[in-house]
């Protein structure tokens, strides 16, 4: 692997009879890292991943994989996990003969299929039903563990989180982490906002086919300001305008700043005025970004 | 789901020899034909055609007259149930990965397609040569029956030449439905049309003489591998109507799933 990059993507396009669903996407998922890809419902994500993974044809740009196309890849499945429906299962199949059938075609032993129902905690009865049975919680499970059959270096996944309860989903945060700290990396794409935000070290958001940001998860929400309250607005809003920082009313009492908190301690020290709380403006978060980058392209008027 | 037990870290299981070398062709045909045994659907179909052959050969025994008891007459009958089942097992072992949608899987982990197809068309000939034995044994098992429980007639008469172009009629409706599969990807008008088309076409094209619509019509074109009496004419014809009705298809059904959207 001398690539700077596990993932490249670079200028990718698809047009579909006239309508452009990506247009000129680049981004990088560097070693080591999970990236989350963010964007409303049909902005792309699927028909980008898709691409990566070679079921797709692109209409231009190029996406590699670990250096190479990934129809390159030799026995794929072994370098790269892969998660793009978990429905897309054969309904007559059981889950540990979709998971024997994967270690079969990778040359696994059969015993790996037994390990990975384990580790994504399915037991051992459910692996003996049909997958037409499961719940789109056990689905993803089972998506996850037949992504991970390979022992792969990365790991791509679209919608992952989704139909998993608040233990599930606390539980693929975990595993994604291990996997990148132990050298893994991740693309991951979710429209669950929140599930992202904990988890991605890098982001990239997208609507409508187009980039819309992209870049370090705490650069990008860097942006929010701080907040602040006081037992004394009035003297603080007097003393912040008299200061020359920028700042906005928040809708639950007290101030959105754009300032270093420091800055704003010191202001308010110097104006005598008890400070009852200051500190990152993260309410909403990655949400607010997300909601602000996308709203022109998003389906419902999502403007607050 | 036992959430708590879950968290298990990805070091903790057994290290896997990362070996890099591509997945061999006779794996993926091992694959193929596990997949065609491995759903309820599947194994339906394959007991039904390992089912029918005995089943018509004990019907025959004990019901035909005992002078038509005779080995081609076995082969005639036992090949009938099968000559209708195997192309839906070709149609099956195509369109399952799109309706289904496990193409998801199997073209990310072997995104070669072709090689894929041409697995899948191997698994299914292979099982497709084994259930035309197993009609040829039961055949040779019902003749002996017929002789021994009827006194019938019991002529071997004709039998390796009987055996070989049964065996071809079989394996070509196989090949049909492969065809059709790949080209339809769609099992239920794959199914309408490897059993209503070359039929509805056989019906049009009926009152035509038979050395003419020989050339484009299967049935037609299959008729004297029944009749055992094929002439070197007959058999150009049948290469001719095969390349029509299985070639043209496959060759668009392979560049149809070699470019298609997998979604």
């Amino acid at each position: 692997m001398n690539t700077s990059a596990a993932i490249k993507v670079a200028d990718l396009r698809k047009d579909y009879r006239g309508t452009r669903a990506v247009d000129a996407i680049s981004f990088d998922v560097p070693h080591g890292s999970i990236t989350g890809f963010l964007g409303p419902n049909g902005a792309g994500k699927s028909t980008t991943l898709r691409m990566l993974v070679g079921l797709t044809a692109p209409t231009g740009g190029s996406a590699t994989v670990l250096g190479r196309h990934y129809t390159e890849l030799v026995n794929p499945g072994r370098r790269v996990g892969v998660l793009l429906d978990a429905s897309a299962q054969h309904s007559g199949r059981t889950g540990l003969e979709v998971l024997r059938l994967g270690a079969m075609m990778m040359g696994l032993p059969d015993r790996r299929a037994e390990e990975m129902i384990e580790k994504v905690g399915l037991s051992a009865a459910e692996s003996r039903r049909r997958t037409g049975t499961y719940s789109l919680g056990m689905r993803q499970r089972l998506g996850v563990a037949h992504a991970l059959l390979g022992d792969p270096s990365v790991l791509i996944l679209d919608e992952p989180a989704n139909g998993l309860d608040p233990a599930g989903i606390h539980w693929m945060r975990t595993l994604l982490k291990e996997f990148a700290d132990a050298g893994g990396s991740v693309l991951l794409s979710s429209h669950l906002l929140h599930e992202i935000e904990v988890v991605a070290d890098e982001l990239v958001v997208i609507g409508r086919g187009r980039i819309v940001a992209r870049g370090a998860k705490n650069d990008l929400l860097a942006g929010s300001g701080v907040a602040v309250r006081s037992t004394d607005d009035e003297g603080l809003a007097a003393a912040m305008r008299a200061a020359g920082v920028p700042f906005t009313d928040h809708p639950d009492g007290g101030f959105t700043v754009s300032a270093a908190a420091e800055h704003i301690a010191n202001i308010a020290a110097a104006a005598g005025i008890t400070l009852r709380e200051l500190r990152t403006a993260d309410d909403g978060g990655l949400e607010q970004l997300f909601l602000r980058l996308t709203a022109d392209d998003a389906r419902e008027d999502v403007r607050s | 789901m036992s959430t708590a037990s879950s968290t298990a870290s990805i070091a903790q299981i057994a290290p896997i020899d990362r070996a890099s070398s591509p997945i061999p062709f006779r794996r993926l045909v091992r694959t193929e034909l596990r997949k065609l045994t491995d759903t309820r659907a599947g194994r339906w179909l394959l007991a039904t055609l390992l089912a029918a052959t005995p089943i018509v050969a004990v019907v025959m025994v004990f019901s035909m007259a005992t002078k038509d008891l005779n080995y081609a007459k076995f082969v005639d009958f036992t090949s009938t149930p099968e000559k209708i089942l195997l192309p839906i097992l070709g149609i099956l072992t195509m369109t399952s990965e799109w309706s289904q949608r496990t193409g998801l899987v199997t073209f990310v982990l072997e995104p070669k397609r072709g090689r894929v197809l041409l697995a899948k068309v191997v698994a299914a000939l292979a099982l497709g040569v084994g259930l035309s034995a197993v009609m040829l044994v039961t055949s040779v098992v019902g003749n002996v029956l017929g002789m021994a429980v009827r006194g019938g007639k019991g002529s071997w008469g004709f039998a390796g030449q009987v055996s070989g172009e049964v065996t071809v009629v079989l394996i070509s409706w196989l090949l049909l439905g492969i065809a059709l599969g790949m080209a339809l990807l769609v099992t239920a008008a794959a199914i309408l049309v490897a059993f209503v088309v070359p039929n509805m076409f056989s019906a049009f094209f009926g009152s035509g003489s038979k050395s003419t619509t020989a050339w484009f019509d299967l049935n037609q074109a299959q008729s004297p591998l029944y009749s055992h009496d094929i002439t070197g004419k007959g058999w150009i014809q049948l290469v001719v109507a095969s390349a029509l009705w299985i070639g043209v298809p496959m060759a668009l059904g392979v560049m149809r799933v070699r470019r298609a959207e997998v979604k």
